[in-house]
């Protein structure tokens, strides 16, 4: 248990000495990133881009009908 | 239905998808090249322990840290647009896309995150050969993520090792070793990753030669050079071979782009290459297609036929044989394979009515069609071609195929001769002396880019109309969604990533002005 805390310790400060120590273009490209992700998933994710299937029915045979419809053109 | 999609709507999807597509592009090659030039160098430290090669080593580390931190996630967006804008096309493809697809994402989690994270935080933390082990495996991760992304666009060119379930509209994968060893995925696969290594090697022969001009980092600037240059010769002479190989096999799975490259409309034996030409109309037409004529043009006799068919006598189809057939050569017409195409798609049509209404028979007898070798090899492998009204539709933008082909193929030998011209004056070590030179290498820097867009431009373009080659166009993959909501994103996308690469071009422009001591 000893062994496996101080593994995890270690893991946890080697990340957090990497992050503390980070030079000036570390700091701004972090910044980048998380502005990024947010934009990806938070906007773009919830408000623009929701599965299309997934949103419209609520089961796969639904979604298998709704597709094949679509290909063979009959309802 | 199919037949109410608004066209605007398949042409904005597909801009849509084409935008995503080039700006992550821009991130990736860098990426997949750098992170080798990185294990190149810091080997080459861990083995003289001369701590020149760190700082080389460190400073590259720096761009390579810049571009891979912007670029990451970009290609999210692309998943999120097959969800959103590529509806039917995502349902139909099943598994087939989405196994590689998570292969990738377990691969460049564990991998690369992991790994990156040693990169940057684990100088003077772990040991030296640990460290230099991390760097390896972030090269060898990041082109084993390319991998299976590749795999899965090679499927689109080639579908095999499937079988297609009409209960539920979807491809089912029944052999991976099939879809890993499809011979479009392995063509892909090494040209794509090659040319990334030369782009890799041309930034970084270009950024050392802006440090020559400015009579800076003279030492780091030769012996990265060196490095890319060496690197960058093999990589482009790996990425013409590669180049070739991938040839023969789009002109057998995919004999209308190939024609299309060449701009070949009628077939012929003993065809020549051209080299250079300039397209011009004709008053020929294919349907609705206009015929272009090409002028002015250089050809290597043979070449073509050779390069196909491996004789010089070989005869190779032109887009005019490809459409209308040509039964002496064994070649179907597009007519006919719209009636395949129809007659496989009127099976599906009867088969789910029969469920409908409850027709077991039918059922039974309709459904054991779709396991049966000569439905899905005569029949079902036209399925695509139902959807279309005239056999010329099958053809793709001649001019973007053949001019994008052109300049990829001619800015590839332009590389080879630059990397060859870069270890000979670092050799000789007069590169200082031909300023010419260094300014040739520094402008090559867009030219590679421009290069790399190319050739994704005649894959991607070549095989139009289809998503799925024969069996899905790309106006039946489209989401019956508003075509002003993928005009919304398209402008969001556009915004979001123009900012990221001035992100990109700004911040690893500042770290190269402050150089390796910063």
């Amino acid at each position: 248990m000893t062994r496996i805390a101080s593994a995890l310790r270690s893991f946890f400060m080697f990340y957090y000495e990497g992050f503390r120590t980070m030079s000036w273009w570390g700091k701004k490209v972090w910044i980048i990133i998380i502005i990024k992700l947010c934009i990806i998933f938070l906007v773009l994710r919830l408000f623009f881009f929701s599965d299309f299937l997934n949103s419209n029915f609520n089961s796969d045979r639904e979604r298998s009908d709704y597709v094949i419809e679509q290909l063979t053109g009959n309802k | 239905m199919i037949e109410n999609i608004d066209l605007s709507l398949v042409n904005w999807s597909r801009a849509q998808f084409a935008l995503t597509a080039i700006y992550h592009w821009l991130f990736v090659p860098l990426t997949l090249g750098l992170s080798f030039i990185l294990a190149f160098m810091e080997s080459i430290y861990v083995r003289t322990g001369n701590e020149l090669w760190k700082k080389i080593t460190k400073f590259w580390m720096t761009l390579f840290g810049i571009n891979f931190a912007i670029g990451v996630a970009t290609g999210l967006i692309l998943e999120f647009e097959f969800g959103t804008n590529w509806s039917n096309y995502s349902w139909f493809v099943g598994d087939i896309f989405g196994a590689p697809l998570a292969v990738e994402g377990i691969l460049a989690f564990f991998l690369e995150t992991t790994f990156v994270a040693v990169m940057f935080f684990g100088w003077n933390k772990v040991g030296k050969k640990f460290h230099l082990a991390s760097t390896w495996l972030v090269a060898i991760g990041a082109s084993l993520s390319a991998l299976w992304i590749l795999v899965a666009n090679s499927w689109m060119e080639n579908p095999v090792g499937m079988v297609f379930n009409a209960d539920t509209a979807r491809n089912e994968m029944n052999s991976f070793r099939d879809v890993v060893l499809n011979p479009v995925a392995i063509d892909k696969f090494t040209h794509t990753v090659t040319s990334g290594f030369v782009l890799a090697s041309v930034f970084v022969t270009g950024i050392s030669a802006w440090f020559l001009l400015r009579h800076r980092e003279e030492i780091l600037a030769k012996k990265s050079i060196l490095i890319a240059g060496i690197f960058g010769l093999v990589s482009a002479l790996a990425v013409a071979m590669t180049g070739d190989r991938s040839a023969r096999t789009i002109a057998q799975v995919q004999p209308v782009k190939f024609a299309a490259i060449e701009a070949l409309y009628d077939g012929k034996s003993e065809a020549g290459l051209t080299v250079i030409g300039a397209l011009t109309d004709s008053d020929d037409r294919i349907g609705e297609k206009k015929v272009h004529d090409v002028k002015l043009k250089i050809m290597i006799p043979k070449l073509l036929s050779i390069m196909t068919t491996g004789e010089g006598s070989g005869y190779v189809p032109g887009l005019k044989d490809l459409v209308n057939g040509n039964p002496e050569k064994g070649i179907l017409s597009v007519s006919e394979m719209m009636e395949r195409g129809k007659y496989a798609r009127q099976v599906l049509t009867d088969y789910k009515m029969a469920k409908e209404i409850g027709d077991d028979a039918s059922v039974a007898s309709l459904g054991a069609k779709f396991q049966e070798q000569d439905f899905i090899n005569n029949y079902f492998r036209y399925f695509g071609y139902s959807f279309f009204e005239h056999p010329w539709q099958v053809i793709p933008s001649v001019p973007v195929t053949f001019y994008s082909f052109r300049i990829m193929v001619a800015l590839g030998f332009f590389f080879i001769l630059l990397f060859v011209l870069a270890i000979f004056f670092q050799r000789r070590d007069k590169l200082e002396h031909h300023r010419w030179f260094l300014w040739i290498s520094l402008i090559s820097i867009p030219l590679v880019y421009l290069a790399s867009e190319s050739g994704w431009i005649v894959t991607e373009m070549g095989r139009q109309p289809w998503i799925i080659q024969n069996l899905m166009p790309v106006s039946v993959a489209v989401s019956n969604i508003s075509t002003g909501a993928v005009q919304t994103t398209f402008l969001l996308f556009a915004v979001l990533f123009t900012a990221l690469l001035i992100a990109d071009v700004s911040i690893m422009s500042r770290q190269i002005k402050n150089g390796p001591k910063h």
